[in-house]
């Protein structure tokens, strides 16, 4: 069994707001101070590829990247997780690319990679947080995509996802090949690689695909929408911290406060 | 001119929440564009759906009156949607961007080779052309985009939009249309569906919400939330790290991936303030925090601040309160 998951690179969603500026030049976020690390809903989805592999002999996890040689990074990191093999694709001109375009493309790359059953995406990459490379994906791929996933339980020839709805949960089936947007869960919660594994991933192979090895249509590698502008908005609120020398005054103070607001 | 479809599902014979969004952010989008909004609605009710969708702005409301269409499934939403967005020849597709619209946008514009731009909270309009607004990084930016191809399918942030006046002596036109989907097209198959019990308010309907984070330090400390959330006739929240670490459920993240809340009162307790985490408290009306960092982001949402460790705070307000409150 072939288990494919995307990865993306994206700049640390975490990073402190006071650090966070956006290049007006470029539109796009200062890279100064900040980080380059793995979207974090595809990691959540590298982790549950790589469970699910170990429960099932003979199944293999492939990790994509549209991405720049920097992106590697993300690559090397999803060997560390013990996937089998790598694949970044690339090429100058997909600088501004949407998510659109990019399903277009990672759909085209995992049909140049031969067959496979379970196709594993974040459900929105942190960065922009589009939400659409799965489910267009599914469609150019012509196979089902289940969005908003927790957990998987793989069958002969059909997958059980645990699904978010609402007010609760729900199970449902679908054949394989399909598609799969995944949310973080208390299952999927990465795993921290052993030193070893990191060690081994320095040296393995990535695989670089380029647009000629690929067979695109170029219409569809346009993206469908420009970013005009990007800038910061500061919602900053003015905080009135209450006094006090220890709790029991404090929560004096505070019940004190919300009687006078009538909020409670 | 703009051609605006708008899907207005329903929940019950009612039109959903998100529905009612869309068809505000469409009426808004067409008066100043000069255009028209129309709406899809489905399934047996779909009659006062439409009538609904009329009385919130709609001129044309189609319908699908398929029984099939009665519960969602996304192939067969996809395949009727698709059938009335091409009949009604309309150029903007709207959506809400809710659990539903999530596997739908990106299907809908890759079908029409549309553009698709999602989490859309707002618009601004030069030469009779929208310019799309939507949050980025985590809502720590917006962006405003412009769409490169004919047609657009957009989805719209949930709980973004004021909601359009009713005006119960609107008309419109009901048109039927006859699509019937078929039942092999359903491929996803629902075996179980789990109602969680744990929480007796939505937290979408919860006025006092009390929301730990990954300060609380253990499920042990939220059963102390849960004690003052309930002297307050409120619910319980809590942050992604939180429900990460297995303390809650995750059902009860509030945040960009969470529920959007919009409380009169929202206590959080050891939550930093990540941008994430402030993108579901933005309609909240009065912010507590308490944390030990007073220089945790938190404080610049709060509207009171209580630098302390919660432990020695939240028990004592606990029993402040049962004085007055009991
Ligand atoms: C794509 C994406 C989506 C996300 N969506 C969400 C979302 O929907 N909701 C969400 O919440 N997060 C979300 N996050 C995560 C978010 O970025 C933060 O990581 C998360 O909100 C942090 O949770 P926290 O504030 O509980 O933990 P931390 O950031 O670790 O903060 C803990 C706080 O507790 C304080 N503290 C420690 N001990 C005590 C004590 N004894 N008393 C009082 N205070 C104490 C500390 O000073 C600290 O400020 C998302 C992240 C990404 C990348
Ligand atoms: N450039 C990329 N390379 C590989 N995977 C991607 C890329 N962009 C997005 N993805 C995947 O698609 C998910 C959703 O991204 P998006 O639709 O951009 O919000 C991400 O969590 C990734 O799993």
């Amino acid at each position: 069994m072939h288990i494919v998951v995307c990865l993306k690179q994206v700049i640390d969603p975490e990073i402190t707001p006071k650090y966070f500026k956006i290049d007006p030049e470029t539109n796009r976020p200062d890279k100064s101070d900040t980080d380059l690390v793995l979207d974090s809903f595809a990691e959540n989805a590298l982790e549950l590829a790589i469970q699910l592999r170990d429960k099932i002999p003979g199944a293999t996890v492939t990790a994509l990247c549209l991405g720049d040689d920097e992106s590697e990074e993300v690559l090397r990191r999803a060997l560390a997780f013990t996937a089998n093999a790598v694949v970044r694709v690339w090429d100058e001109e997909w600088e501004n690319l949407d998510g659109q375009a990019v399903g277009h493309i990672l759909a085209q790359t995992i049909k140049s990679l031969g067959g496979v059953q379970l196709v594993l995406t974040g459900y929105q990459a942190s960065d922009i947080e589009e939400g659409l490379v799965g489910p267009v994906m599914a469609e150019e791929l012509g196979i089902p995509c289940v969005t908003l996933v927790s957990d998987l339980e793989v069958e002969e020839n059909s997958a059980k996802a645990t699904v978010e709805v609402e007010g609760g949960y729900a199970v449902v089936s679908v054949p394989s090949p399909a598609v799969f947007t995944i949310i973080s869960s208390e299952t999927n919660v990465p795993r921290l690689p052993k030193v070893k594994d990191i060690r081994l991933a320095r040296s393995k192979p990535i695989v670089l695909l380029e647009s000629e090895d690929l067979n695109l249509d170029h219409e569809r590698c346009q993206p469908g929408v420009k970013l005009e502008r990007a800038y910061v908005l500061k919602k900053e609120v003015a905080c009135e911290v209450l006094p006090g020398n220890d709790g029991a005054e404090l929560a004096s103070e505070l019940a004190d406060r919300l009687f006078a607001l009538k909020v409670i | 001119m703009s051609r605006i479809l708008v899907f207005a599902n329903q929940q019950g014979t009612g039109l959903s929440s998100g529905a009612k969004e869309a068809l505000a952010f469409g009426s808004r989008l067409a008066s100043s564009t000069g255009g028209e909004v129309r709406s899809v609605t489905f399934g047996p009710f779909a009659e006062a759906g439409a009538k609904e969708a009329i009385a919130s702005g709609a001129s044309i409301a189609y319908t699908i009156s398929n029984p099939l269409l009665t519960e969602y499934d996304v192939e067969l939403f996809v395949n009727s949607i698709q059938t009335v967005f091409q009949q009604s020849g309309a150029d903007i597709l709207i959506l809400s961007f809710d659990k539903m619209g999530k596997d739908l946008v990106g299907r809908l514009a890759t079908r029409n080779c549309a553009s698709a731009i999602t989490e859309v909270v707002d618009f601004h309009t030069s030469n009779d052309k929208p310019t799309w607004i939507r949050p980025i990084y985590g809502d720590k930016a917006y962006g405003e985009y412009t769409t490169t191809r004919s047609k657009v399918v957009v989805g719209i942030r949930q709980k973004s939009q004021e909601l359009a006046v009713i005006d119960e002596k609107a008309v419109g036109e009901i048109i039927p249309i006859d699509y019937s989907p078929s039942e092999e097209m359903i491929v996803t198959k629902l075996v179980v569906k789990i109602q969680s019990a744990l929480s007796d308010i939505r937290l979408e309907d919860a006025s006092i919400i009390v929301s730990g984070g990954r300060g609380v330090g253990g499920p042990e400390g939220f059963n102390d939330l849960q004690t003052l959330a309930k002297l307050l006739g409120g619910t319980l929240g809590a942050s992604r790290a939180a429900c990460d670490a297995g303390w809650v459920p995750s059902n009860l993240q509030v945040g960009q991936t969470g529920a959007v809340v919009a409380p009169d009162l929202y206590i959080a307790v050891g939550i930093s303030g990540a941008s994430q985490h402030l993108a579901g408290i933005t309609n909240a009306k009065t912010v507590v925090a308490i944390n030990t960092d007073p220089e945790a982001p938190i404080y610049k949402r709060a509207n009171i601040g209580v630098v302390a460790d919660y432990k020695t705070v939240i028990p004592a307000l606990t029993e402040k309160l049962k004085k007055v409150l009991v």
